[in-house]
């Protein structure tokens, strides 16, 4: 049975507005976990423990002037590069499904926006789109720290693509299907994929980690080397959507890693299947946080020799051990 | 006039470990510039890049202009003289007394050992005993400034290196610190608590309870500092064999302190030419032989857990110099106790001549220098009798650190330029003056 088009229509309105919410409770959660960690309070003027900082930030970010220098060439591209970012990673989320579906009425209603067969091959394109934005948005600035960010963004995002497809493969195989709902059912019928294809978890979460910038892999905005690396010369609301597209990535992210690795919605109580995916998104971005409060960066050859000499190769090994056990078995 | 002793024309170096590299890296004559190798400079690929005055981490306003070949630095060129303020000819025209709040503004993170240098060269040249509770009051103090200089080394450095949480912890830590500065002269940071001849007021009371409690929770937060990084692969690939400089270089360079000591030359002006009370404290003075970045946070690491100990030994003897002299007894010099100005005509007008006028110095000409948290702080001070100083130079630790720069930066990528010129720890403050 498949949903009337306008019922997807409100649920991707909806999952949208959901989506910033969250993004904008990520950034609370992250300055709130971070004090903590750091023998700090975090936020916790405006609201209640702090929690219309996000609304605060945001009222702040749109009424800054959206400065653009000067030596910028393309006004047009300084503009649409961060759009581009912001799409893509909204965009991304459209195929996550986050509960079983439901019966209103007479109509059904799917746990994901859109039901696709190749769901997890559109996410990764609608992440490599968005690298565009990162990487055009430090090159059209003109200015040699945003360069260098993106220099380095190109290379890693690109690098690190490579061992993130990778590790899916095994769960691919042993879901055998690219759909996410496919590979959720699959996990509820089998075993989370979690146990069988722990290296694939470990390596989809270290390069995901490098794929979102996040520490240690932040060096496309290493702070103290490149100022503000690929947005140096973006501010206002303009930077604001980079960073929303950088947490939004975060958190598809960690969608997919629980919708990969984690099987989704399932829980042990199944009405709460909504409940179950964001309980499971939460402690996967607490992990992030978590890193980012730990860790030093990583330098550049570091990054690039251990993604591709240590992440890729054991990527390909799990990937190929993963078909041959699953042959074998069969 | 007397002249500073020549001290080490005929010094053979203690140094520790085989050579680091062979040969040296000093890479010109002015060894602060780093030029660009002809082959790379006629290929125009070179990314001239400003890093500096205003960057999130070159320690206040160092500028560095850095040509960058990809991600490699082959060309460097510090650029100072963005705080310059005109310290030492500013003290020419203060009184002796008022001058020593000059220095400890120089380096405002080791401030008390600034402060102590200036005041014991005051001391040389007039000849002044100071009292042993003084002393060694004076010496707990440096030691919780070399503690409190490399908490702040210690949290910037890893924060440079992406370590944010570290420091947080170190400046939670520096507070316990300024704590008890705060608790002995009124002032968390430039106390000016030293005087000439003495300490400015008495210890008070409640001060050595707090210092225990600090010396017994101060190696737990070290043990903290250590578990986060000493073993960490990423701080350890950050840090290991960069920004080498070997002993020789480092001697060439004139380098002191934890730089000299991580290069393998094991030389600490506290065990080596001491001053205070340090010939009757029992330290380590930590010595490693790699001269890399990891080396200097191991030594200033180690340096902490050492000030610490001496901390509690200058409170051992402390502790039983209740009720004694904190301060020189010469009305000449030091101002008489407050209580004596009302019924003492002689002590109003020592109080109205040292206040107004100040005191007089004789005549001469003195080199003091200290074991600040930086490596050697020198303070040359001539005086013509006057109440004023009549030049005053100093050797600034950090201005002879940042001149290894380019010499560290031996194939160095932009990340490494960053955690070279943090571990060189250079206050900006001092390199300009």
């Amino acid at each position: 049975m498949r949903e009337p088009w306008w019922i997807t229509i409100i649920k991707a309105f909806v999952i949208i507005n959901l989506v910033m919410v969250a993004f904008a409770y990520t950034t609370w959660l992250e300055r709130k976990l971070l004090g903590r960690m750091q023998n700090r309070y975090g936020p916790n003027r405006a609201g209640p423990k702090g929690l219309l900082q996000p609304i605060a930030d945001l009222v702040k970010l749109v009424r800054k002037e959206a400065f653009q220098p000067d030596s910028v060439e393309n006004g047009f591209v300084y503009i649409i590069a961060p759009i581009i970012s912001m799409f893509t990673a909204l965009a991304a989320f459209s195929v996550i499904p986050f509960g079983a579906g439901w019966h209103l009425w007479h109509w059904h209603i799917d746990g994901q926006i859109l039901n696709v067969p190749i769901a997890l091959i559109l996410v990764f394109a609608l992440g490599s789109i968005g690298i565009y934005g990162f990487i055009v948005g430090g090159w059209v600035s003109d200015s040699k720290f945003s360069l260098l960010g993106s220099m380095r963004t190109c290379a890693q995002l690109v690098s690190y693509e490579v061992s993130l497809s990778l590790a899916v493969l095994g769960v691919v195989i042993m879901g055998r299907s690219l759909s996410l709902v496919d590979i959720v059912h699959r996990q509820d019928e089998t075993i989370w994929f979690a146990a069988p294809q722990l290296v694939g978890l470990l390596v989809f979460f270290i390069a995901g980690t490098a794929e979102t910038s996040r520490a240690p892999f932040d060096l496309p905005e290493a702070d103290t080397e490149l100022v503000a690396g690929y947005h140096t010369e973006y501010s206002g609301m303009r930077w604001g959507l980079f960073q929303t597209s950088e947490y939004i990535n975060m958190i598809t992210l960690s969608a997919l890693t629980v919708t990969l690795f984690f099987a989704g919605w399932h829980g042990p109580w199944a009405p709460l299947g909504p409940l179950w995916f964001f309980l499971k998104l939460f402690i996967c971005v607490s992990i992030f946080i978590w890193l980012k409060a730990t860790l030093p960066r990583l330098r550049y050859d570091q990054l690039m020799r251990f993604g591709w000499k240590v992440l890729l190769p054991v990527a390909t090994v799990n990937a190929v051990v993963t078909a041959a056990l699953v042959v074998a078995f069969q | 006039m007397t002249i500073a002793p020549e001290r080490r024309a005929t010094r053979t170096w203690p140094i520790v470990g085989p050579p680091i590299y062979e040969g040296s890296r000093i890479p010109a004559n002015i060894p602060t510039i780093l030029e660009v190798p002809r082959e790379l400079a006629n290929l125009d690929d070179i990314l001239p890049v400003n890093f500096g005055p205003n960057h999130p981490s070159t320690h206040g306003v160092l500028r560095l202009v850095v040509d960058l070949d990809g991600e490699r630095v082959v060309g460097l060129r510090a650029v100072i003289g963005y705080l310059h303020t005109g310290f030492e000819k500013n003290m020419e025209q203060k009184t002796w007394w008022k001058a020593i709040t000059y220095p400890p503004r120089m380096d405002y993170l080791a401030f008390q050992l600034n402060e102590l240098a200036f005041v014991l060269a005051i001391e040389k040249l007039l000849a002044l005993e100071v009292p042993e509770k003084a002393t060694w009051m004076r010496q707990l103090m440096s030691e919780l400034s070399r503690i409190h200089s490399h908490l702040i080394w210690l949290g910037t450095a890893a924060l440079e290196i992406g370590a944010i949480s570290l420091l947080f912890y170190c400046f939670r830590d520096r507070d316990a610190v300024l704590d008890l500065f705060e608790l002995v002269g009124g002032q968390r940071m430039h106390t000016r608590y030293f005087q000439a001849g003495g300490l400015a007021e008495d210890i008070p009371d409640g001060f050595y309870p707090e210092a225990r409690t600090f010396c017994e929770y101060m190696p737990k937060a070290i043990d903290e500092y250590e578990a986060l990084l000493t073993r960490n692969p990423i701080w350890l690939e950050r840090t290991q064999g960069i920004g080498l400089l070997s002993a020789d270089d480092a001697i060439a360079l004139g380098q002191s302190g934890p730089v000299l000591r991580a290069s393998g030359v094991d030389w600490d002006l506290r065990r080596d030419e001491p001053y205070l009370a340090y010939d009757q404290v029992d330290f380590r003075v930590p010595v490693y032989e790699n001269g890399d970045v990891y080396d200097r946070y191991r030594v200033r690491v180690d340096e902490m857990r050492e000030s610490v100990r001496i901390v509690e030994q200058c409170l051992n003897r402390l502790d039983r110099m209740n009720g004694k002299p904190w301060i020189a007894d010469d009305r000449k010099v030091v101002l008489p106790p407050r209580e004596e100005l009302h019924t003492s005509m002689e002590s109003l007008i020592h109080h109205f001549k040292i206040v107004t006028e100040g005191y007089r110095v004789p005549e001469g000409e003195v080199y003091v220098c200290v074991e600040s948290a930086r490596g050697e702080f020198g303070c040359y001070v001539v005086s013509d009798g006057g109440p004023k100083p009549w030049r005053v130079k100093f050797r600034a630790p950090s201005f002879v650190a940042l001149e290894a720069t380019a010499t560290c930066m031996h194939e160095a990528l932009v990340a490494d330029l960053i955690a070279i010129v943090g571990s060189l720890d250079t206050v900006m403050g001092e390199v300009d003056r």
